[in-house]
């Protein structure tokens, strides 16, 4: 089936078998492999993406089912090649060990932060538990998310 | 695991999903939010050959709330519900339950009518539909019916759908102000599905007492449904602590738990008589 979708800003078009995931659709057809497979069955979170502006479960999720959508991955976070805000808040505050679940925690919050740059501590943490971090103990990824909505706040100021 | 082969089609009519459920009835299932179809794929336990997609079928993405009750398109997803500003009011008890309701990236695409349809004993969804005395409004080949909620739900994971019906609509009567209500429920990480949960309300008498009491249970039974008995304990009375605890105890004895790897069967139930407690005493404050 012919899916047209709008990754990145990018529009593409691309004949997909219907049972393709809109992650293994990313991984696999566009190459976009920042998007990570954890678990499969939408239980770890790590393949988040944000379609039409809502953090979704890529694994959970046909890539036939996203036709006529806007999807950012983690890719499309940053206009260059360096870190947006949160990026470096996650580098300073040792929010990363071994960065399997990093994308999806990213676009997860990205996603809140963009929609709720007050979010506090308690919200942070109920959004966050759908992603599974097994190296860190959670606390400097709470910590990063926080200290990053200062850069969402004065986005929002912003024109 | 990927998913199993399967056709995909998605129809633009109520009409043409039915026509093509009924076409191919012993092989096809309906899509909507995916969020509970979509891991059933994965581990084979559902193997249709044909999915039927409803998200460009318009109409049923609306939550209408009115003299008649709150009515949620089958499409509405728990973030519609969150997000809309007049359901605290306009059933409190529904908005309360709905925040428990799985995480955040799921609650951004799961359905009510999803979950109705998938009858997971644990879930919210259905156990509000039972306590509220919700109709769920279907159409399939022989036309449209509407079920009441105490009869839709047969057993885990089991309807009185037919292959080739579409739930449309979940209808919640009317709400009276000054109801009294409460939803408890415990699991071990929020988000998760519960070990049990209470979702119960009542009207007070001119007088205080409790009248019209409804009382459900999730998560502690093969299906949701209401404890009759504890229903019994409290109405009539003056909810004092001695019919709390007449009305957790006859909740207690009323449901009958499964056992699996998250919890036993004895520790379910007396978890639904420490919910029933505390669900009662809450609704009293």
């Amino acid at each position: 089936m012919l899916v047209t979708v709008t990754v990145n800003d990018e529009a593409v078009t691309v004949d997909v078998a219907p049972r393709l995931s809109l992650a293994d659709f990313l991984r696999d057809n566009l190459r976009l492999t920042g998007t990570h497979l954890g678990c499969e069955h939408g239980v770890c979170g790590a393949c988040t993406v944000i379609v039409d502006g809502r953090a979704v479960r890529s694994c959970l999720m046909l890539a036939v089912q996203a036709d006529g959508q806007s999807i950012v991955t983690v890719e499309g976070l940053s206009e260059d090649a360096g870190l947006t805000p949160l990026q470096a808040a996650f580098r300073k505050h040792h929010a990363l060990q071994c960065g399997f679940c990093t994308p999806g925690m990213i676009t997860t919050a990205h996603a809140l932060l963009s929609e709720e740059p007050d979010a506090g501590a308690d919200r942070v943490r109920e959004v966050l538990s759908g992603n599974i971090c097994r190296c860190t103990g959670y606390i400097p990824i709470v910590e990063a998310v926080l200290e990053a909505r200062a850069a969402y706040l004065d986005k929002q100021g912003a024109p | 695991m990927k998913f199993p082969l399967f056709d995909y089609a998605c129809p633009t009519s109520l009409a043409e999903a039915v026509a093509l459920l009924h076409d191919r009835r012993d092989e096809a299932m309906v899509l909507a939010g995916g969020q509970s179809l979509m891991p059933l794929l994965a581990f084979r336990l559902a193997m249709p050959r044909l999915l039927v997609d409803l998200k460009n079928i318009p109409g049923l993405d609306t939550i209408r709330i009115g003299a008649g009750g709150v009515g949620l398109g089958a499409r509405v997803r728990w973030c519609d519900i969150e997000e809309n500003a007049e359901l605290p009011t306009a059933h409190p008890l529904l908005a309360a339950a709905i925040r428990h309701v799985a995480h955040y990236q799921i609650r951004n695409r799961g359905t009510v009518g999803g979950s109705i349809a998938l009858a997971d004993p644990a879930a919210e969804m259905p156990g509000i539909a039972v306590t509220c005395d919700a109709e769920i409004a279907v159409t399939g080949n022989a036309g449209a019916r509407v079920v009441k909620a105490a009869d839709f739900f047969l057993g885990p994971m089991a309807t009185c759908l037919a292959p080739d019906e579409i739930i449309t609509q979940i209808r919640l009567p009317p709400w009276p102000r000054g109801r009294r209500w409460a939803f408890e429920e415990f699991a071990r990480r929020r988000g998760d599905f519960a070990l049990a949960g209470i979702a119960l309300f009542y009207d007070l008498e001119p007088n205080g007492d409790v009248a019209n009491a409804h009382i459900g249970v999730i998560g502690a039974s093969d299906r949701p449904h209401r404890l009759m008995a504890a229903e019994k304990a409290i109405n009539g009375a003056v909810l004092d602590a001695a019919a709390i605890a007449a009305a957790a105890d006859a909740a207690s004895s009323a449901v009958d738990p499964m056992a699996d790897h998250h919890a036993p069967a004895d520790y379910r139930r007396a978890l639904v008589a420490t919910l029933v407690e505390r669900a009662l005493a809450r609704a009293a404050k």
